[in-house]
């Protein structure tokens, strides 16, 4: 019972953390693209626009959530929450401190990659369940996409793995050592590509390309299930480049203590802001190019990197 | 439908999915609706539906005099008001024997190339937003705005301006606003080379637009096409050139043309057009002297003998024509716009077909249609 207890109070935890990092990440992310289009982003709501955030979603708690009739109800309502659900589950097992992480699991990296992966299902769901060809087409491409993203991502971690000796994250951090920075650049490089990808991020928005298919998978929806799609994009884009500033990074080993949380913290803003920055220059691609990106370019480059660092390795 | 026996619907019957591309959609510049026929992410088969924005126009003009019909011709072609000013303009003064001072020509030359600019830089940046690039959008609406911003100084309209009309321009050029213009066209070419080197050298960019929408220069020429998509197939047809209207033989200035025929070359061909219109405004602004800005002695009410004529300019989609007959009295018995866009159109389910769905929104906008021309 204490442990149902402990779950549900976890759980709401890392929504609430969530939703948090969600409201910031929203506004630096329209920060960023403001001062990118020679615009000054949100300044009016609060101190630098802060609350513009916590506005828009005030007001989208008071739209009207439509169902269209030709949706398939229940799938349609869920659809958002399997979205969301994986995204909060896989932040649990970030390493923030020497020695910590929200869950010690032993196969805590192979539990990033594998859980928040889940949320494919929710998106081809809501794409399918909406009954609408814009949304199935954003579906199955969401689905398409996100399954061939895996592989570079789950192999350029496994060069991590490799070094480290552990699948569980506060073992890799103590691990950890700097040079493993230049050795692993390449795996830096994929895993932050592919993360784009899997992330649904520009130039790798195909899913709910806006000039294409309008929003895609949730183009149907609306109010506070459309606010829950975009707060498991902004979820999973902050996991991602926490786990990158851990794992590649070092996260917090660089400082003692919580300057070293802090400096943690930083890193992964950098990888923020680099999607960030990334996204609002870049076109976006096409599915065909898309697949042989993954196939043709990551997936052998991540290999080269599992080379690497196999002979290193087996030198030490 | 698929016939590859190693395909994973192989065995299985499939469906083709028909997909409504608008007339409520992002990226169909407007209310296009395209019935798109897709098979997997392939277009099979792309029938554009127009007339959404039909109002008429055509049928209006034959119940208005004939100054009355300027303001009219602004609703065409709403992203570059002055050629559709022009171009009637030009039709009326040659059925009804006007002759228009140099000062003026010279003076529609100018708004005409800054319209060139600005229409090409509405195409090139919503080319960016086709294919995702939406900072691309903003900073070639940037460049527009400028010229936007001058054509307000110049005649206090900012879209439909109403500013060509029978016999000259409305107003002169205000004072100071050639210097204004000639720190543009400076300006103007440092932010070309920045599109340039941020979209066109973009590989996704390249990767996304080469090899695209291919038209033959063949094809370009049957199906009638004009402007930036002829040239983009490498025909150097230009009506600046070919016809030589108005003061143009006086000006130094190239016809960019492409190599391929793909949206790439289309969408490359306007930006080079800017820089040649940047020539041109430069050179006119030079050689433009006092003098009238309207020719004299043009009635209030303009009667043109019975009879026909046809005129024509190469506006920023192509050529731009404009067809009256007039029977004596004060309103035209009928008016006909040939509008470039429509006919470029046209060219969709050649160009989309056996491209992707994503390749269909970026072919549409490489054939840059504004819907109040193509429907009238």
């Amino acid at each position: 019972m204490s442990g149902f207890v402990g779950g549900v109070v976890f759980g709401l935890a890392a929504a609430i953390v969530i939703a948090i990092a969600a409201l910031l990440g929203v506004w630096w992310e329209r920060k960023v693209a403001g001062r990118i289009q020679m615009r000054f982003g949100p300044q009016t709501t609060g101190p630098f626009g802060l609350l513009q955030t916590l506005a828009d979603t005030g007001k989208l708690i008071f739209k009207e959530d439509i169902t269209p009739k030709r949706a398939d109800v229940r799938v349609f309502r869920a659809a958002p929450f399997i979205v969301f659900a994986p995204v909060a589950i896989g932040l649990t097992v970030i390493p923030f401190a020497k020695g910590w992480a929200p869950l010690d699991s032993s196969v805590g990296m192979l539990f990033f990659l594998a859980v928040p992966a889940i949320s494919v299902i929710g998106v081809l769901l809501a794409g399918w369940s909406s009954g609408n060809t814009y949304a199935t087409l954003g579906g199955i491409r969401a689905a398409a996409q996100m399954i061939s993203y895996e592989l570079p991502r789950a192999l350029s971690v496994l060069a991590i793995v490799l070094l480290a000796g552990s699948l569980r994250p506060v073992e890799v951090m103590e691990a950890w050592r700097w040079w493993w920075i230049p050795l692993n650049a390449i795996g830096l490089l994929v895993y932050i590509i592919a993360s784009l990808a899997e992330l649904n991020r520009g130039p790798f928005d195909l899913p709910e390309a806006e000039s294409e298919l309008v929003a895609g998978y949730f183009a149907d929806y609306s109010g506070i299930r459309w606010s829950i799609f975009m707060m498991a994009e902004y979820g999973a884009l902050i996991a991602a480049a926490l786990f990158g500033a851990a794992v590649f990074l070092g996260g917090f080993n660089w400082l003692p203590g919580p300057f070293g949380i802090a400096v943690f913290l930083l890193l992964a803003l950098l990888i923020v802001t680099l999607m960030i920055w990334v996204k609002w220059t870049f076109p976006r691609m096409r599915p065909d190019q898309l697949m042989d990106l993954a196939w043709k370019v990551l997936t052998p480059m991540a290999l080269v990197q599992i080379v690497i660092v196999g002979v290193v390795v087996a030198w030490l | 439908m698929m016939t590859d026996p190693h395909s994973p619907t192989a065995g299985h019957e499939t469906q083709e999915l028909v997909v409504n591309v608008g007339p409520a959609h992002p990226s169909t510049h407007g209310v296009c609706r395209v019935i798109a026929h897709l098979d997997g992410e392939i277009v099979t088969k792309a029938e554009p539906v127009i007339g959404y924005l039909h109002r008429g126009i055509e049928k209006m003009c034959e119940n208005r005099t004939y100054l009355q019909i300027v303001p009219l011709t602004d609703r065409l072609d709403y992203v570059g008001s002055m050629y559709a000013n022009w171009a009637y303009c030009r039709a009326v003064e040659r059925l009804a024997g006007i002759r228009v001072p140099e000062r003026a020509e010279y003076i529609r030359v100018i708004v005409c190339e800054m319209q060139r600019i600005a229409s090409h830089m509405m195409s090139i940046g919503s080319g960016g937003a086709d294919t995702g690039a939406a900072t691309m959008f903003i900073y070639a609406f940037d460049e527009r705005e400028r010229i936007v911003e001058m054509f307000e100084d110049l005649c206090g309209a900012r879209l439909t301006y109403n500013f060509v009309r029978p016999g000259g321009v409305s107003f002169d050029l205000p004072e100071g606003w050639t210097d204004t213009l000639l720190q543009f066209t400076r300006a103007h070419r440092k932010a070309l080379s920045e599109l340039d080197d941020l979209f066109f050298g973009n590989v996704i960019t390249r990767q996304r637009m080469k090899g695209i929408g291919v038209l033959s220069e063949e094809d370009a020429i049957a199906w009638g096409a004009s402007g930036p998509v002829v040239r983009g197939s490498g025909v150097a047809w230009d009506l600046r050139k070919g016809d030589s209207y108005s003061v143009y033989p006086r000006f130094d200035f190239d016809i960019p043309t492409g190599e391929n025929g793909d949206c790439y070359d289309r969408a490359r061909v306007r930006l080079m057009e800017c820089y040649e219109s940047c020539k041109i405004i430069e050179q006119a602004v030079e050689q433009i002297e006092p003098g009238r800005i309207k020719a004299e002695g043009i009635p209030r009410l303009i009667r043109p003998n019975p009879g026909e004529a046809y005129d024509h300019i190469e506006s920023a989609r192509g050529s731009l024509g404009v067809y009256i007959v007039s029977d004596g009295g004060p309103r035209p018995y009928r008016v006909k716009f040939r509008s470039p866009a429509f006919c470029n159109l046209a060219l969709l389910p050649l160009l989309a077909e056996g491209h992707t769905l994503s390749d269909l929104v970026v072919i549409l906008g490489s054939l840059d249609p504004v819907f109040g021309e193509v429907d009238r």
